[in-house]
């Protein structure tokens, strides 16, 4: 189920592109601002919400969902050089549960623990909010690492379509169609935060039950397909 | 003795056929896959290293499937055509995670051996992005030899090699052909399937042209004049009886080579001809070999029919 030979290929092929920039970029940016913020407006819950809500939870976890979940495999496939990894025997549910392992573990590394570090920062996790909305991220990290990995295996713009995904349907449809939001990772994740925040401040437009068997079915099945599609992965000739 | 079977195997993308309905046996020894850039060798060679199913037909390694089965890979070394490799390693870690992968009980030991095989140990822990293309060729073949496996198949292999690498290379494959070893690699060169292989097989236009050893493959192509170049004790008498024949369509004295060149148009005939005149009339045979017996002439003439 676990093969430490393909994470290690997939860890150091993450952390060892250019893509990384950014992953390092964003909670920089997210714990550069919540210092300046504590130090101009001082702790206050609602600047707080906004940020963890607004910037750390709806941005910044998707986007680097966008860059792990996608990265621990499209790169390899788009270059062919994936066939070093299935020309083994090694059953191809393990090489997709251990990329997705590794994709989850790099995006809570980069976007859970800079939130709950940002809310700590920001209010010294008053009301709860920074572990609320860190758990969230969390959750939310297993979901987008499962559904851009399996982006990687279908299409060679799994990038940009896990962008759009991430930042007009999430981000922007979201604020505007409601309906939207019922699809939505980051509004399931929220129905957890809203569970463990206090204060009325995390509000999800998802109920808890609903959000938590949408996680896992999103999960589950973004996993099993993808090991499908490595399964009868083609490559054809240059010819 | 592993044997790849191709059956009646056809391979199509939308409305291009790459391989029309082809059919070989791919045993132990080298086997060169040859044909012209664009010809179908490589969806080919896909087919049977498990990354492409064939439309129709079976591609079967000692009557497995292959395709949609990982377990060959424990059967099978694969060199791919492509340069992209995991460029962020070493060389070593490269050889070293192709052996884990495969699961062997000592992978330090195997990719050790691997990359003394290839005779790369002096570059092994520079990073594999700073290796030029012969260099990566050799890593490549590592990675596939690393679990000693009783088929390699390599897509183009000389492709960017220098000639003192091609000579490596071809004297590595050579040993794994006498170790008993399945081995089929794919060229457009003529020469290098010349100087490897005992065993061909012509792909034109993704169609079977030929198959088995090139002089064989040759002598079944009777509609086409051989040559021959004959030195006896005498030559002119020898020309003489020979022409009278109709196995032979013309014969030139060839002051310079100070020899005979002989263009039979039948070729069993001919061979059977020669012998026999030459005893006949007395006269001595010093020299007899083909002149064009060249895989340039046979290659030209398959893809112009």
């Amino acid at each position: 189920m676990y093969h430490p030979t393909v994470a290690r290929l997939t860890y150091r092929a993450l952390l060892g592109r250019r893509r990384a920039f950014i992953m390092f970029g964003l909670p920089a940016l997210l714990l550069a601002l919540s210092i300046v913020v504590r130090a101009l407006v001082g702790a206050d819950d609602e600047v707080a919400n906004n940020i963890l809500g607004g910037f750390a939870v709806a941005t910044m976890v998707p986007l680097i969902g966008v860059i792990a979940g996608t990265g621990a495999i499209g790169p390899e496939i788009d270059d062919s050089s994936i066939v070093y990894l299935l020309a083994k025997p090694v059953p191809r549910h393990t090489i997709i549960l251990t990329k997705l392992i590794v994709a989850v573990g790099v995006t809570m590394a980069f976007s859970a623990v800079p939130t709950l570090l940002a809310g700590y920062i920001l209010n010294a996790n008053s009301q709860q909010l920074a572990v609320a909305y860190a758990i969230a991220a969390a959750i939310a990290s297993v979901a987008y690492a499962a559904l851009f990995l399996l982006l990687g295996t279908i299409t060679k713009h799994a990038v940009v379509i896990g962008l759009i995904y991430a930042l007009v349907w999430e981000s922007l449809f979201g604020s505007l169609v409601a309906g939207a939001r019922t699809l939505s990772v980051q509004q399931w994740a929220l129905a957890i935060g809203e569970r463990l925040g206090k204060g009325g401040y995390i509000l999800s437009d998802v109920a808890l039950p609903t959000a938590v068997v949408l996680l896992v079915a999103v999960t589950l099945a973004a996993t099993w397909f993808a090991g499908r599609r490595l399964r009868a992965l083609t490559l054809a000739g240059e010819e | 003795m592993t044997t790849i079977t191709i059956d009646r195997v056809s391979r199509w993308f939308g409305n291009v056929v790459a391989v029309n309905d082809v059919t070989m046996t791919i045993g132990p020894g080298i086997t060169g896959l040859l044909g012209p850039n664009g010809a179908g060798k490589s969806t080919l060679i896909n087919m049977m290293a498990g990354f492409l199913a064939p439309s129709g037909g079976a591609v079967t390694l000692d009557g497995q499937t292959i395709w949609r089965n990982q377990d060959v890979y424990r059967t099978i070394g694969l060199v791919p055509e492509r340069e992209a490799m995991y460029d962020f390693l070493t060389g070593w870690d490269f050889v070293l995670a192709n052996a884990e992968l495969h699961g062997l009980s000592d992978p330090g030991a195997a990719a050790k051996k691997a990359m003394a095989t290839v005779e790369m140990e002096y570059a092994q822990s520079r990073k594999v992005s700073t290796y030029s293309k012969g260099m990566r060729q050799r890593v490549k073949m590592a990675s596939a030899l690393v679990h000693e496996p009783s088929v390699l198949l390599l897509d183009e292999p000389f492709n960017g090699m220098d000639p003192r690498q091609r000579m490596h290379l071809m004297d590595l494959l050579r040993q794994m052909g006498e170790d008993g070893r399945t081995v089929l690699f794919s060229s457009h060169i003529l020469e290098e399937v010349e100087q490897l292989a005992a065993h061909i097989e012509v792909i034109v236009a993704g169609r079977h042209a030929a198959s088995g050893d090139f002089r064989k493959i040759r002598r079944l192509m009777t509609d086409r004049p051989h040559r021959y170049l004959v030195r006896s004790s005498d030559d002119r008498q020898l020309a003489a009886a020979l022409i009278a024949d109709a196995s032979t369509a013309g014969i030139q004295l060839d002051f310079t080579e100070k020899a005979l060149s002989v263009q039979a148009v039948d070729f069993n005939r001919f061979t059977e001809l020669l012998p026999r005149v030459a005893r006949d009339a007395g006269i001595r045979l010093y020299t007899v070999s083909p002149s064009d017996e060249s895989l340039e002439s046979v290659f030209s003439y398959l893809v112009a029919s």
